[in-house]
């Protein structure tokens, strides 16, 4: 079933101008609807002169203050994390892998949580949040390399890495929900599973602009290798037939997604879905070439989070998490892409 | 002059377990060596460890002189093209995509397929006589078309020496007669080495100058087609009884193989 989505029919020759029209015109369409819409409207019309830096009323001072970053900080998450969902897809040759897959989402929540328990600063919990994203892939990798010996001749690479994400994966989530046990019931408890579900509701400029830096570099690694990504996607004995070094590739294409996914993650929590689903709609949209597959996730992730995140700051009394709004317009979108896919109807 | 591809003395396996050892081979430009053996034989093992994709456990393979355990993938893949056996399923790249990725050792890390490599590849659609599918996924060929894109992919790469992994399996008849005679030419017009293994003893008669039949832990040959592939050595390898007689084709005589499956020796 899930194979019959990666296998969308192409048409080559109308594909690529109508798929970049299309991911195009939903970013700017969510873009501008992000910027007007909120507990303080911005009106289409005001745009314009609050760019130019004419416009001098409160409503610039929500554009520039709180409007312009949340919607930056919408727009790189779901980028980076579509980004990545579209390498591990393709690396792992399996359309459910998502960037979670090696433990970076939950080596991340395990550093926020832990930071939340400890009554850390924002700074710190972020921080944490992001050093335990990237320990947790490393660790992963580090036990798969001891698993498949010096020569790393033992058994198949992909598995075992897998494998040594699951595990560990299991593990940390033990020790989330140890430390949710322990925690604060009152305070510490809510604010653990309003992290865990995922929010920008506290983004400051700072925490955005400290989040961009390794996202950014994520990004644009991902970016540059995107065409020999591809050649993993064929297995690993035809990728090193063809020349490829699939160890240092993937070690590469790794190291990228998750230093953007755990930028994002520290950011805005564990906002799931993004990674998994985003993927899907380019590939309908584009075909399987990560060359175009890649671009195509980023600017889908981020029209998708900005209007998730529109949504969620908008939509209710109360701020609602992203990761739930993710979930219940991802999976009947999904599902819709699978019937699609299924009958064929590209 | 030095072979393309060479084995000596060679054990493969994995870890401790040896499959099969004492193979000693040697592959030329302009020449077919056809690989015969009983599944479970060690076959795909043999080419694993020819392409450098697993070490030897005993032994050397050497491509043009040098040794492949010392050589940067990179380097072994402008001197040695793989076929892989064409499986359903996959990615729905259009077939000139899959044949530029052919190119990945003769580009940097970071570039994507230039003039010069587009180029390489429509030449070796066109090679082929498969240009009209180029724009065509992959998933929506049929099994021989998509051998023959795998085949072009090889090409695209631009070795002297090609390993073709059963290239004739679960094609219909048509199109082994297809893929065999692409090999063929493969050799006698463009000079490359080509090893295949096969299951039919007929396609050593029909395509190879050498023939190696693989069973029991050792590879016979590589010896002339007629001298190796006999009634006997079938009977050994595969537990069957076959004729060998001559017919006459077009081609002039052809040697062909036939089991017999009533009757027999029980």
């Amino acid at each position: 079933m899930s194979a019959t989505a990666l296998r969308a029919r192409a048409a080559p020759g109308w594909r690529g101008p109508l798929a970049w029209s299309l991911a195009l015109l939903a970013l700017v369409v969510a873009f501008l609807a992000a910027l007007s819409v909120g507990r303080f409207p911005i009106a289409p019309a005001q745009l314009p002169a609050i760019l130019l830096g004419r416009d001098e009323s409160p409503a610039a001072l929500v554009f520039w203050n709180i409007r312009l970053p949340r919607v930056a900080a919408a727009m790189l998450v779901g980028a980076a994390l579509a980004a990545a969902g579209a390498a591990f897809q393709g690396m792992f040759r399996n359309p459910l892998a998502s960037p979670d897959l090696l433990g970076v989402s939950a080596g991340a929540s395990l550093g926020a949580v832990l930071g939340i328990f400890l009554g850390l600063p924002v700074a710190a919990i972020q921080g944490l949040a992001f050093a335990g994203g990237i320990a947790a892939v490393a660790a992963v990798a580090a036990l798969a390399g001891a698993v498949r010996g010096p020569r790393g001749y033992g058994g198949d690479p992909i598995l075992v890495l897998i494998l040594a994400g699951i595990a560990l994966g299991a593990l940390m989530g033990a020790a989330i929900s140890l430390l949710k046990i322990l925690a604060d019931p009152y305070n510490q408890l809510p604010a653990i599973t309003f992290w865990l579900l995922g929010t920008l509701s506290a983004a400051t400029r700072g925490d955005i602009l400290a989040a961009a830096a390794p996202a950014l570099l994520g990004l644009v690694g991902l970016f540059l290798i995107r065409w020999r990504l591809n050649l993993l996607t064929l297995g690993e004995d035809e990728a090193r037939a063809l020349g490829v070094n699939t160890t240092a590739l993937r070690a590469g294409a790794v190291a990228c997604a998750t230093l953007c996914t755990a930028a994002v993650t520290a950011l805005a929590g564990a906002v799931g879905w993004i990674g998994l689903v985003v993927p899907h709609m380019a590939r309908m949209l584009g075909g399987p070439d990560l060359r175009r597959l890649v671009p195509l996730s980023m600017l889908l992730g981020a029209a998708f989070l900005l209007a998730v995140d529109t949504l969620a700051r908008s939509a209710g009394r109360m701020e609602i998490p992203l990761g739930i709004l993710t979930a219940v317009l991802g999976t009947p979108l999904f599902l819709w892409l699978l019937i699609r896919a299924r009958r064929g109807t590209a | 002059m030095t072979a393309l591809l060479a084995a000596c003395d060679l054990a493969v396996g994995h870890g401790r377990s040896v499959v099969a050892s004492g193979i000693s081979l040697a592959l030329e430009p302009g020449r077919v060596l056809c690989m015969l053996g009983p599944n479970g034989g060690g076959k795909t093992t043999l080419l694993r460890t020819l392409l450098g994709l697993i070490p030897p456990l005993a032994g050397t393979v050497r491509l043009g002189g040098a040794e492949i355990g010392g050589l940067a993938r990179r380097e072994v893949a402008t001197r040695l093209a793989y076929v892989p056996q064409a499986a359903p399923g996959g990615f729905a790249y259009p077939a000139r995509e899959v044949v530029a990725m052919g190119r990945a050792a003769r580009l940097p890390l970071l570039a994507a397929p230039g003039r010069r490599d587009r180029d390489a590849a429509e030449a070796a659609l066109a090679r082929l006589g498969i240009a009209h599918l180029a724009d065509r996924p992959v998933t929506e060929l049929s099994g021989g078309e998509r051998q023959l894109v795998l085949i072009a992919r090889a090409l695209a790469q631009e070795a002297a020496c090609l390993v073709l992994d059963e290239p004739t399996a679960s094609l219909d008849f048509g199109n082994q007669a297809l893929v065999l005679r692409q090999v063929r030419a493969l050799a006698e017009r463009d000079g490359l080495g080509v090893l295949m293994t096969t299951h039919h003893p007929d396609h050593a008669f029909l395509v190879a100058d050498e023939a190696a039949v693989l069973h029991r832990g050792a590879l016979d040959g590589p010896a002339p087609p007629a001298e190796l592939v006999t009634a006997a050595r079938l009977r050994e390898a595969y537990g069957v009884e076959t004729v060998i007689g001559t017919l006459d084709t077009p081609d002039g005589p052809r040697r062909v193989c036939a089991p017999v499956v009533a009757g027999g020796a029980a």
